[in-house]
């Protein structure tokens, strides 16, 4: 068991510690200063500059930002879609998988332009190779997508007064060549070296040592493994995600796919200390992130250790919780890992979290629920600075002061966007939870949208069926990704409304954020006075923590005691 | 916007896969999965887990695919699960006797629960270690030197990790064994 602590805490550790001359790197990519890597990337970035057309070093106010932004993703996702539909008739499909239905592939598109992956489908019989190649494209575009956004945000805090905040192609760009690339080349490999198959062959047909005979799914596996993991996607190759044993081989690997998962989000906090060349609110932020994340952990990592007391009272020796575990990862890693993946919106599983114990489930779906811990690339700070809007109006109002942050006044539009910001994330996940209890309450013949009635798609009885369809809603609306795989999600219901969510909780997230960003770089600027509210102290990181901590409790306490709360008390 | 897209897709879609390609035909089997063999026949795969119910074997565990890695996927089943509950005791009942001489505390949690993919390779030593006497009977070897064929197959991490038996390995040595037939 003391081994098995010891590689959490060597990957958790050494994430934090790559995280800080990465985020710097990170920081000075973005900042246009020189760095030891200019020689190498510039050339290749020149490339793709001058074959796309694109100025980099043209300004843009926050406005034309968006539109980019948006641009490109509406367009990426009307080429997925088109390419799910057809992937049939389309090279590279040694299995002969067939084409995804319109409604399972406008799932899958959305889930992978919006950085989410929830997968509605099983990689080893629901995609051909072509189809995973360009889902692997979307999970480096996405990433980049939400980098460069953060990047935006960055350039308006800086202390002065502007109208444009940097060239939006420019940030997306250096995100994918500099962030992203250079990084998932090297963990493909390892990955490969340590048996993650990377071929273009077919399934391959077995007789087995018992003589039993069985196919074995393969495939292009190790680039994609990398790229789902450090982009924060979390997709599958194979339907079993990260607990495949293709996927994810050993306990090594599972150290450095989790580290994969924590080194963007990390770096992108010290990344914009070093950018505002204000440390210090870096810390804060971390600290305060950090904490929320272990206030999360010891409780899942705890009662999976404990394991199944049903188990336990039928007499045998209880090892963790192991249903839906793998033995090479163990109870306390496969724990760690669920807080990890969902606190962070990768949403890759290395154990199902539908298995796993009431409090865990509870803490999975507060991760997904609080969705600013951490976080995704780039999204998870942004999500962040929602709060700190708010931590700042609400200690001025409690001072009597006007509410400034980093020299800027934060009035009444601000407030406005950043609490709309706040409110819909629980209003995604309470509309659309309630909308499927309702039907599975009264057990509704669904017609076009499932062959069958409502209940049909549950796996579980009572509060677990509850908590299955509220975590389902949850990671759609985080853009998470994860899910308790029991549900029968592959239907026009759950393909149609996570849709809608997924593309609602991705971009409104991230227009909020930018527009308040774009807003107050715009207003003239406020040397810091003694009047002034210091938002790199202790005391500003408890009072986001608090604003954090409210919001979450009061939004969703009735429901996780309707789900998983209910399940641990019966 | 769509020219930036295309060189992207050029760069991630076709460079970057076939770039990890080339690298990885370096790699065990080149890339292909590493695979298990007797007499130069492919018996399984080394990271992939195999059915073994049949007399003889060391036993893995229970998968909700059935160890078919066509497919990969866990039960899904809740803790609570009154079905699903039913269904473990049954696994264990069972377990118990094949393994007549074993008291239940002896038997752990990993052996009478699914994997999260269906294709775990590995069970726990404990789970190895109180199947040595049922397979030695079964296979008229004595019973020490079965089980000091399970502790060499024992995989014990060296700074961190976790300690795992990998059943296909050791029923692959078992059968490769002298005098290694399976008593009727």
């Amino acid at each position: 068991m003391y081994t098995e602590f010891v590689g959490i805490a060597l990957t958790f550790g050494l994430a934090i510690l790559l995280a800080i001359p990465f985020g710097k790197f990170i920081a000075q990519t973005f900042s246009g200063e020189k760095t030891f890597a200019d020689p190498f990337f510039n050339p290749f970035e020149k490339i793709i500059f001058s074959v796309s057309g694109i100025d980099p070093t043209r300004e843009m106010n926050w406005k034309q930002q968006l539109k980019a932004m948006l641009g490109l993703n509406f367009l990426w996702f009307g080429l997925c879609y088109l390419v799910l539909l057809c992937q049939g008739f389309l090279p590279l499909n040694p299995d002969g998988n067939p084409s995804m239905s319109p409604d399972l592939a406008f799932n899958t598109a959305i889930s992978f332009v919006v950085n989410c992956n929830l997968q509605h489908y099983s990689g080893e019989s629901g995609l051909s190779y072509f189809g995973q190649l360009l889902l692997m494209f979307l999970q480096f575009v996405s990433a980049a997508t939400g980098i460069a956004a953060a990047a935006t945000v960055f350039n308006a805090m800086k202390e002065r007064t502007t109208q444009t905040l940097g060239n939006f192609y420019n940030y997306f760009v250096k995100s994918c060549t500099r962030v992203l690339l250079p990084l998932a080349v090297v963990i493909a490999i390892f990955l490969a070296f340590n048996g993650t198959p990377m071929t273009f062959d077919g399934k391959d047909k077995i007789t087995t040592l018992q003589g039993d005979s069985v196919e074995v799914s393969r495939g292009p596996a190790a680039a994609f493994v990398s790229i789902k993991h450090l982009g924060t996607n979390g997709g599958g190759f194979f339907g079993a995600n990260s607990a495949h044993p293709l996927e994810n081989p050993n306990y090594f690997t599972n150290c450095v796919e989790l580290w994969a998962q924590l080194i963007i989000p990390f770096s992108m906090i010290f990344a914009l200390g070093f950018y505002l060349k204000r440390k210090k609110i870096a810390y804060v932020i971390f600290g305060v992130m950090t904490i929320g994340f272990l206030l999360l952990v010891i409780p899942t990592v705890v009662s999976e250790i404990n394991g199944n007391p049903a188990l336990s009272k039928m007499g045998i020796s209880q090892t963790g919780a192991m249903e839906g575990k793998e033995v090479r990862f163990g109870a306390p890693m496969t724990g760690f890992w669920s807080i990890a993946t969902t606190v962070i919106s990768t949403g890759s599983v290395n154990g199902m979290h539908d298995s796993t114990m009431p409090v865990s489930g509870a803490m999975q779906l507060l991760a997904m629920m609080v969705n600013a811990f951490y976080g995704g690339c780039g999204v998870g700070f942004l999500n962040f600075y929602i709060f700190i809007i708010l931590a700042v109006f609400i200690s001025g109002l409690m001072v009597g002061r006007t509410p400034e942050f980093l020299g800027k006044k934060i009035e009444a539009r601000e407030v406005k966007i950043a609490a709309f910001i706040a409110i819909l994330h629980p209003l995604l996940i309470l509309s659309g939870t309630a909308l499927a209890a309702h039907f599975a309450a009264s057990d509704t013949e669904m017609g076009y949208w499932l062959d069958g009635k409502a209940s049909g798609w549950l796996n579980n009885p009572g509060a677990h069926g509850f908590s299955e369809m509220l975590y389902e809603n949850t990671s759609s609306a985080a853009n998470n990704g994860s899910g308790f795989e029991g549900l029968a999600d592959n239907n026009p219901f759950w393909n149609i409304l996570t849709g809608i969510l997924l593309w609602l909780g991705r971009f409104i997230p991230i227009i909020g954020p930018v527009a308040i960003a774009g807003l107050l770089a715009k207003k003239k600027f406020i040397p810091e006075s003694s009047g002034t509210l210091k938002t790199d102290t202790t005391i500003f990181g408890i009072m986001v923590f608090a604003v954090i901590a409210i919001i979450a409790a009061l939004s969703f306490f009735p429901a996780l005691a309707l789900g998983p709360l209910a399940e641990y008390f019966s | 916007m769509l020219r930036l897209t295309l060189v992207l897709i050029v760069i991630f879609c076709i460079y970057y896969p076939l770039m990890v390609f080339g690298v990885a035909q370096a790699a065990p089997n080149n890339g292909k999965g590493e695979i298990l063999t007797i007499d130069g026949k492919t018996v399984g795969y080394k990271r992939i887990g195999q059915k073994f119910d049949k007399p003889g074997f060391f036993w893995g565990r229970p998968s909700a695919v059935d160890y078919n890695a066509a497919g990969s996927a866990g039960s899904n089943k809740g803790p609570s699960n009154p079905d699903y509950l039913i269904q473990v005791q049954k696994r264990i009942d069972a377990f118990l006797v094949a393994h007549p001489y074993l008291k239940k505390s002896d038997v752990p949690a990993d052996i009478v629960t699914a994997s999260g993919s269906g294709l775990d390779p590995h069970i726990s030593p404990q789970a190895a270690l109180i199947q040595v006497k049922r397979v030695a009977k079964e296979r008229n070897l004595d019973e020490s030197k079965v089980r000091s064929l399970v502790e060499k197959h024992i995989e014990k991490p060296t700074v961190a990790g976790t300690e795992t038996v990998n059943v296909l390995e050791l029923n692959l040595e078992l059968q490769q064994l002298k005098h290694s037939n399976i008593s009727k």
